[in-house]
């Protein structure tokens, strides 16, 4: 199972195109694979546990998290600027959409991909006859 | 001659500092991904001595510090106040030790120990302070001290 980034939003129904586009940070991501599916990890911070959206449509992740985060005061000095994260990725191979997981820790997702029975790879028993 | 005129080498290699330093902030913070501007999280790569990325801001009584800072272990987190500057550092928790190297497909996220330290635009009131880590940003509070405070000066009419 592998991933690719999609350059244009496709899957993603409840977003406008065009506002996704501009208005989005795209977010670090780590992405690994265990014997049991693909795990991806993204920072998302000042995003709260239930704002972050995560669907697999037609072979495509989407994760939308929503900011919520109200900045203090009157800005003196700014180095980051925050707003909703938005990435998507082509996932190639099945994945059990039933079965995905998302956790979210101090501003970070962690969300578990399992592979569908039929994409796992199947052994092969190499009998030898002598 | 006033000393606030003509040339001063002392001024001009201050500028001089400080304009390298825009540069190199400006390196670090915004690299252009894909056309968009995205804030660097990681430490020690491109952001070094920057991580975490602030922002400062300030209002009658307050000023507010907020930090970048996704995924740290709260515990590590050690925030001090000395002589008007401020030193944060803590730890940003690394993926468990037995993912094998090549099972990775991408690697953008970094972890590791991190330290940075500010001065800060006016003398704070160390007693009060208080911060939170809420979602991956801290918020430092310090509140300002009286004398830093703006004072209104009643206008009499005679």
């Amino acid at each position: 199972m592998t991933e690719h980034t999609v350059q244009t939003t496709t899957g993603e129904q409840n977003v406008p195109e065009t506002r996704a586009e501009e208005q989005t940070l795209r977010p670090p991501v780590d992405i690994f694979e265990m014997t049991e599916g693909l795990v991806v990890v993204a920072d998302l911070p000042g995003v709260p546990k239930d704002q972050v959206d995560i669907n697999v449509h037609e072979g495509v992740l989407t994760i939308h998290g929503k900011l919520q985060h109200e900045a203090p005061g009157t800005p003196l000095h700014n180095e980051f600027e925050l707003r909703n994260f938005y990435r998507q990725f082509r996932l190639t191979g099945e994945v059990d959409t039933e079965n995905i997981r998302a956790e979210m820790k101090y501003g970070v997702l962690t969300v578990t991909l399992p592979k569908s029975e039929k994409a796992k790879p199947k052994r092969i028993q190499v009998k030898t006859s002598s | 001659m006033a000393p606030n005129q003509g040339w001063d080498p002392f001024r001009e290699l201050d500028h001089l500092r400080r304009e390298v330093e825009r540069m190199f902030q400006d390196f670090g913070v915004n690299l252009p991904s894909g056309g968009k501007r995205t804030p660097a999280f990681l430490p020690g790569q491109g952001a070094r001595g920057m991580y975490p990325l602030l922002n400062i801001a300030d209002d009658e009584n307050n000023i507010y510090v907020e930090a970048l800072a996704p995924g740290v272990d709260p515990q590590s987190f050690d925030v001090a106040v000395q002589e008007n500057t401020l030193r944060i550092s803590g730890e940003k928790q690394a993926l468990s030790t037995d993912i094998e190297p090549d099972a990775y497909h991408r690697h953008e996220r970094s972890a590791g120990r991190f330290t940075r330290t500010i001065g800060l635009p006016v003398e704070v009131n160390t007693e009060n302070m208080d911060a939170q880590y809420k979602d991956g940003v801290l918020l430092i509070t310090l509140p300002k001290s009286e004398s830093a405070k703006p004072r209104q000066i009643q206008v009499k009419v005679s």
